[in-house]
């Protein structure tokens, strides 16, 4: 199908986020969009997907001017768009994700429907249960989810938003197959929009990149990365320098850790950090990065506290039943016994883990900051001692969604004072909005930020002077530019002296920035030593397990 | 069987027709994600507004529409303030509950206590002859019949109609409803007014027949109780059928405890235990202590049996919807 957008605009108050962008997709072609966060990317998908409305401009499908009204209009004009995030129902099953959104029927027709779907998927080579739910899928698998349900709505023009965050590279090779075979056999204009250069490498034809909500650039591909990054950010970008400023001085000694990860568990970990160090997590998602950091961090594990207050629970219910069913019948002394169990079973549960956890580590294992044993301490106490740690989701893990700059601030503030001192958080904020170039006011809601400076913001909540940061993944979802700010912000930190521990997908990234290198390959953990001399290549042979 | 068992749950059959109804439309109402917790002042106003209804009019039929009449406007009151005005269901909810108890008693003064019509008893011809079946189920009235053929109706509807899978949806994503084409607000408006439609008729049932007449406060609690199944019955008809059937058993268990005298036990405590063996279920379930014992079921029946013991609300509940 030909899609051709002529001067759309949108406008949001003073700001242009879409002017008068003109291009025609022609059937048959893989296209990307191109552009760091906020150049307008989303808005011009929202148009064409029907959520949003163009302020001014026209859209034209096979000749014809359209208007599209809303997102199941656009699927009506031939126009799909699978979201990030999938748009399905985790509750409902493959086959009713399925049925819902077609034309309409009294009945479900599931017979019918699983035919079709199944016929589909034979052809587009997936393998999707019609029966099992959607919240048991990969983001993957919901992907060619929606992407029959979208062909067999009769779509011809596939918009894809960011679709290769959160699924695996197997998954990746699998979409980009699907994709090209698409556009080649059945003529249909794919549109992908991100900021991964790589993957737009690898599958689109012709590259356009927004800047500032213009159309700054078209290219046809092959073409070479830096012309794209240029045009993307309108200048050079200088790769952050980062000259090692260790000293010897230890910060951190771990002895012995043993740590349970998703498919492995990874025995006898050991590390030193010395002062102002960096050192990198390489490894396949899920090998174990997180929850090695997390253990450092005092994160996920039963402390004392929790356990003190089972106990307490406990005592309090034996006492309260023992009271109240003293001197009665044997059968309510058997609903005692079993109300009893039903409450002890689950708190046993939840206490078991930690039992087992002490008795194996009693050994060895040592976690030791500045000289002194952390490996029983909780999170709270640990910030405390300086060290802090930064989860990959940031709005879930890290930030409040919901409460403004200010509203952090205040959080943030450790103070002991019964009442909260909003005339310094706000004074901070406008510091840190100033120091870490955050670009939003004191009063905006943290979710309304982009990636990049929620995690500025993030960032700028520690507290000065940290022995040890630990982050996961600090630059997911940020462009180049913002990811460079990132680690421009963090290298400072090591002039204090902080050490820092960071995993991440990216292997150029892990080689670019770390001092050191804790590969992490099926339950075996590698240190190398001199990652100047590495490359990705190796890395990435360390990672799949050959030595 | 036993004569005095068999009449003991025609009984129970009886009594939780009101239940029965107010939560299937409680159901039908959470399923398209809003809550409308106004069910325990609602049922009551219905109550009496029938009982009245009835008792000037002298039709049945007329005392039934104005109990509907109201649930439904009340219902339309909670989503509309949702809607137009962005305002926290629960919160609008929790007001109207005190305000329809207040508005009954303040209307129904003078009905308070006074004889009044009961719907007509209506064995049904050849069903009812079947030993014990017969008289459990099928020798009662109209309203009686009505509520479990809706537990019946409300599961085809919600799991084998179209129409049902949209409601699912739209409770579930709204977003993602509404870019299948859901008319995501309309449909709301239509599920709210006919679960409180039926909410409402579950209040006309207690004054027209399983608790004759009208006395200030006569329901009082069975709003929220009928509130509470819906969690325990997971969001599905038919395990809400069960927590109603349950509820009812346990009271008429109590009742006859305590009228034998056989455990020696003050009445509050076995007035409480429903709600604690209510609890205990749902932490058994919750806890994933219910999970870990699946593993005695075999593996064919394994995700039957997770998706039967699954309490999870529609992930929309209680939450606005805005386009784009």
């Amino acid at each position: 199908m030909r899609l051709e957008i002529r001067e759309i605009s949108k406008n949001f108050g003073p700001l242009k986020a879409n002017d008068h962008i003109s291009f025609t997709f022609e059937g048959g072609h893989i296209y990307a969009i191109l552009g760091e966060n906020g150049a307008g990317k989303s808005t011009l998908m929202k148009i064409l997907s029907g959520y949003q409305a163009a302020s001014s401009g026209q859209i034209v499908i096979d000749g014809k001017p359209v208007q599209i009204n809303s997102p199941h209009h656009a699927i009506a004009h031939g126009i799909g768009m699978l979201y990030q995030d999938p748009l399905d129902f985790a509750p409902l099953t493959v086959l009713e994700n399925y049925i819902e959104g077609k034309p309409f029927s009294f009945f479900m027709h599931r017979r019918d429907a699983e035919a079709d779907l199944m016929a589909r998927c034979k052809v587009l080579g997936f393998s999707l249960n019609p029966n099992a739910m959607v919240e048991s899928l990969t983001v993957g698998e919901r992907q060619q989810l929606e992407i029959v349900r979208l062909l067999s709505l009769g779509v011809g023009i596939l918009i894809l938003d960011e679709p290769t965050t959160g699924i695996s590279a197997e998954q990746k090779s699998q979409l980009f197959q699907t994709l090209k075979n698409l556009a080649q056999e059945q003529n249909m204009t794919v549109i992908l929009v991100s900021h991964k250069l790589a993957d737009v490498e690898e599958l689109c034809d012709e590259v356009l990149v927004l800047r500032r909500g213009k159309l700054v650039g078209h290219r046809l591909l092959p073409c070479e990365t830096e012309i794209m990054v240029q045009m993307m950010f309108g200048k050079r970008l200088s790769q952050t320098s980062s000259q090692p400023l260790y000293t010897e001085k230890p910060v951190l000694k771990i002895h012995k850790l043993t740590v349970p990860a998703r498919l492995f568990t990874i025995q006898n970990i050991n590390l030193q950090v010395r002062e102002g160090e960096v050192i990198g997590l390489a490894g396949l998602d899920g090998s174990g990065q997180v929850q090695f950091m997390r253990a450092i961090a005092g994160l996920g594990r039963p402390t004392w506290a929790d356990q003190l207050t089972a106990i307490f629970a406990l005592v309090g219910l034996w006492w309260v039943f023992g009271k109240v069913l003293d001197e009665s019948s044997a059968v309510l002394n058997l609903a005692h016994i079993a109300i009893l169990i039903l409450v002890l079973g689950p708190l046993l549960k939840s206490l078991y883990p930690f039992i087992r956890q002490r008795s194996k580590q009693a050994e060895a294992t040592e976690i030791i900051l500045h000289g002194q044993s952390i490996g029983w301490r909780g999170y709270r106490d640990l910030l405390g001692r300086g060290v802090a740690y930064l989860a990959a989701g940031r709005l879930e893990e890290g930030l409040v969604a919901g409460l403004t700059l200010v509203d952090h601030a205040a959080l943030a503030n450790r103070s002991s004072l019964p009442y909260v001192n909003w005339l310094q958080a706000w004074r901070r904020t406008k510091g840190a909005i100033t120091n870490f170039a955050i670009k939003g006011r004191p009063f905006s809601q943290i979710q309304t930020l982009s990636g990049g400076n929620q995690q500025r913001v993030s960032l700028s909540l520690l507290p000065d002077n940290l022995s040890l940061i630990l982050l996961e993944n600090p630059t997911r979802g940020l462009d180049v530019e913002s990811a460079g700010h990132i680690w421009s912000l963090l290298l400072k930190r090591r002039e204090q002296g902080t050490a820092i521990i960071f995993s991440s997908p990216d292997l150029d990234e892990v080689i670019d920035y770390s001092d050191r290198i804790l590969v992490f390959s099926s339950g075996q953990t590698t240190l190398v030593e001199n990652p100047e001399q590495m490359t990705t290549a190796r890395l990435g042979e360390l990672i799949g397990g050959k030595s | 069987m036993d004569p005095v068992l068999t009449s003991t749950l025609a009984d129970m059959v009886r009594n939780a027709a009101p239940l029965l109804i107010a939560s299937q439309g409680e159901l039908i109402t959470e399923r398209a994600g809003v809550v409308n917790l106004s069910l325990d002042g609602t049922i009551l106003l219905a109550a009496m507004a029938a009982f009245a209804v009835s008792y000037n009019t002298g039709h049945l039929g007329m005392g039934i529409l104005a109990a509907m009449l109201i649930g439904m406007l009340v219902a339309l009151i909670v989503i509309a303030a949702s809607v137009f005005l962005k305002l926290n269901q629960i919160a609008v909810g929790f007001v109207l509950t005190l305000l329809c108890a207040d508005l009954s008693t303040f209307f129904g003064r003078k009905y308070s206590g006074q004889q009044g019509q009961e719907i007509p008893y209506a064995p049904i011809p050849i069903l009812k002859d079947i030993p014990v079946i017969g008289e459990v189920f099928f020798q009662h009235n109209i309203l009686i019949y009505f509520s479990f053929l809706l537990v019946i109706v409300v599961w085809l509807w919600i799991y084998h109609t179209r129409f049902g899978l949209s409601l699912r949806s739209l409770g579930e994503h709204p977003a993602a409803a509404y870019v299948r084409g859901t008319r995501v607000q309309l449909w709301r408006f239509v599920y709210v007014a006919l679960g409180g439609a039926l909410v409402g008729l579950a209040g006309a049932t207690y004054s027209l027949s399983v608790k004759l007449g009208w006395r200030e406060g006569s329901t009082l609690g069975n709003g929220w109780i009928a509130l509470a199944i819906v969690i325990f019955g997971g969001w599905r008809p038919f395990r809400i059928a069960f927590g109603a059937y349950f509820i009812v058993g346990l009271r008429a268990l109590a009742l006859y405890l305590q009228k034998e005298d056989v455990l020696n036990l003050p009445i509050q405590i076995i007035n409480m235990t429903p709600w604690v063996l209510m609890l205990v279920t749902l932490i058994f379930v919750t806890s994933g202590l219910a999970e870990s014992l699946l593993v005695i079921v075999p593996p064919r029946w394994r995700p039957a049996a997770q998706q039967l013991l699954r309490v999870k609300p529609p992930g929309a509940l209680g939450s606005n919807f805005e386009r784009g």
